[in-house]
């Protein structure tokens, strides 16, 4: 990684929260759960920090705690991202013509 | 391996760009889907990218680490039912904030003595990163009944809380000053992973859309705060757009109780309301119980029925009824609308989840403003399990503690039906006022029970 100037990553942080307010105010209150959701998937982009330091660890400490790290953030991702997915999946315009039954 | 920083640079503004259109996408319910799986291949090419980083090895551990947590990932998206989705949601928080911490831990035992820059942001983030993780675990253990829901209470609270964050606080300063020693994150990360527990713990459970909320937008701001630790700007961007997610919710839920964010977290809304509504059963006025055969004659015959569910449709699992019953009379010609409350349901948005899952279409679901103003025209409201978010004192009553929260007009319809278990009072611990109006005719029992005895009623009609 380049040694970014604290002042441009500050600048990117302060940018970015204006984007993220200004795109996440067009999300329906219907698809609010779904949101949170696909925030939870976007926030275990953590990983990547996990990855770095599972991946240059060389102490047993580093790599116990790194390796946790890569269990709890490999599972934020894939399960927020599958559950996200499943739920999107029900948001139906009308009943489909052969409503499947429920169980 | 990548070792152009360039290169890698442009694979994780990839990433960004992902995000940001996955999140667009959210915008509309026909292309949301869509997004998810552009927000998936961006996510996969930061994880490729960062695999290929040069330095990277231990690959062992990262492929062990990597399976074991697509296996829990994939087994509890699977198996979760839609009405453990604030659960869920809760403990993927705490999971991506318990990240969050390890990484700065692991980045602290490794950097003695960093720039007082990189320690402000290991510091930020094992404290926001810890308190989001226990935080969450008694959210989840509130949400699944592990714990009681009630908020949990003991003297000076506030003050105790207050200390213990200060503390940690002032641990943090004192490793951004200079402090080396290994023992003082571990201290700031012991006392904020205290502080996390005793937060969550006097909070409602009425209260925890807003909780929920708020988790989320730490876990969101500890991974941004990790980017800094690591000079990522993906990281940087993508927790900040959590971040940003997250505190709109919060404010968006706390409005939608007429409540500011402050009160939510050190009210302790239950023990205030304990006592405060009064009880008006002595003006003449009763409440008037009604049969399923009279409830289904009135359906049959009107033109325009709103359902107003609420979280204990969801408690009986009667959406999935509720459903059949709109569809019957749907096809009699009656028109069938759902009132959606902001806060009904554990989460943002929980209920149009849960009716999405039983079918029933998303053009059928109607916000609170949207349909309003419809209820003066409506022959029938049918509120099935909810309540608060149906009180009229909240609009005439201002010694009402729920007075000024937005609610359903249910009041305004030409008559009104309500499923309720008994004559106990809601999560609010108030009196409704609505089932004294002389226009309410209350039917008791299960809500699942009560409409499946609807359907056979309005079948045979």
């Amino acid at each position: 990684m380049t040694d970014l100037p604290l002042v441009i990553e500050l600048t990117i942080l302060v940018l970015a929260a204006f984007l993220g307010f200004e795109v996440i105010s067009k999300v329906p209150t219907m698809l609010h759960t779904p949101l949170m959701s696909g925030a939870n998937f976007i926030h275990g982009i953590v990983i990547v920090g996990a990855i770095i330091v599972l991946g240059t660890a060389d102490d047993t400490f580093t790599k116990a705690a790194g390796f946790i790290a890569m269990v709890l953030a490999t599972a934020n991702v894939v399960g927020g991202w599958f559950v996200t997915d499943r739920m999107l999946g029900m948001f139906k315009r009308r009943p489909e013509p052969k409503p499947e039954k429920s169980e | 391996m990548i070792s152009d920083p360039d290169v890698v640079g442009l694979l994780y503004l990839v990433t960004i760009v992902c995000f940001v259109i996955a999140l667009r996408f959210l915008s509309s319910p026909k292309h949301a889907r869509k997004g998810n799986w552009v927000g998936g291949a961006g996510m996969l090419v930061a994880i490729g990218t960062t695999l290929l980083l040069d330095g990277i090895g231990n690959w062992a551990l990262i492929a062990t680490g990597g399976v074991i947590g697509t296996v829990v990932g994939i087994v509890g998206a699977r198996n979760v039912r839609m009405t453990a989705m604030p659960q869920m949601v809760a403990i993927f928080n705490g999971v991506g904030g318990g990240a969050a911490a390890l990484v700065a831990l692991a980045e602290w035992h490794n950097l003695p003595g960093p720039a007082w820059d990189e320690t402000t942001s290991i510091v930020l983030s094992a404290l926001i990163g810890s308190i989001s993780f226990a935080g969450s675990v008694i959210a989840f253990a509130k949400l699944q009944e592990l714990l009681s829901g009630r908020p949990i209470v003991f003297p000076a609270q506030n003050v105790v809380n207050v200390l213990v964050l200060v503390s940690a606080a002032g641990l943090g300063i004192a490793a951004i000053a200079g402090a080396e020693a290994q023992w003082v994150l571990w201290a700031v990360v012991a006392l904020a992973l205290v502080f996390g527990v005793m937060f969550v713990l006097p909070i409602g459970g009425a209260d925890m859309p807003v909780v929920i909320s708020l988790l989320n937008a730490f876990t969101g701001l500890a991974a941004s705060a990790t980017g800094f630790v690591l000079d990522s700007t993906v990281l940087i961007v993508s927790g900040m757009l959590v971040g940003a997610a997250g505190t709109l919710l919060t404010l968006l839920m706390a409005k939608a109780m007429n409540r500011s964010v402050a009160n939510v977290l050190f009210g302790a809304f239950g023990r205030v309301q304990a006592g405060a509504g009064t009880a008006r059963s002595d003006d003449g006025r009763t409440v008037r119980a009604t049969t399923p055969e009279d409830v289904a004659v009135q359906l049959s015959f009107s033109r325009k029925v709103i359902v107003v569910p609420g979280y204990g449709m969801a408690v009986a699992q009667a959406q999935h009824d509720v459903r059949q019953l709109a569809d019957i009379l749907e096809s009699r010609g009656v028109d069938v609308r759902y009132a959606i409350h902001p806060v009904a349901g554990r989460m943002p948005g929980h209920m149009n989840v849960l009716l999405a899952e039983a079918n029933v279409p998303y053009t059928q679901l109607a916000e609170m403003d949207e349909i309003n103003p419809d209820f003066p025209q409506t022959d029938v409201a049918l509120v099935i399990g909810a309540n608060d978010v149906t009180n009229p004192a909240a609009r005439s009553d201002p010694a009402s503690p729920i007075y000024g929260m937005p609610i359903l007009d249910v009041d305004k319809a030409a008559s009104i039906v309500v499923l309720k278990r008994s004559m106990n009072p809601g999560f609010a611990g108030i009196d409704n006022e609505l089932y004294l109006d002389p226009k309410t005719t209350m039917l008791f029992g299960d809500a699942k029970e009560s409409i499946l005895k609807l359907i056979s009623a309005v079948k045979s009609s």
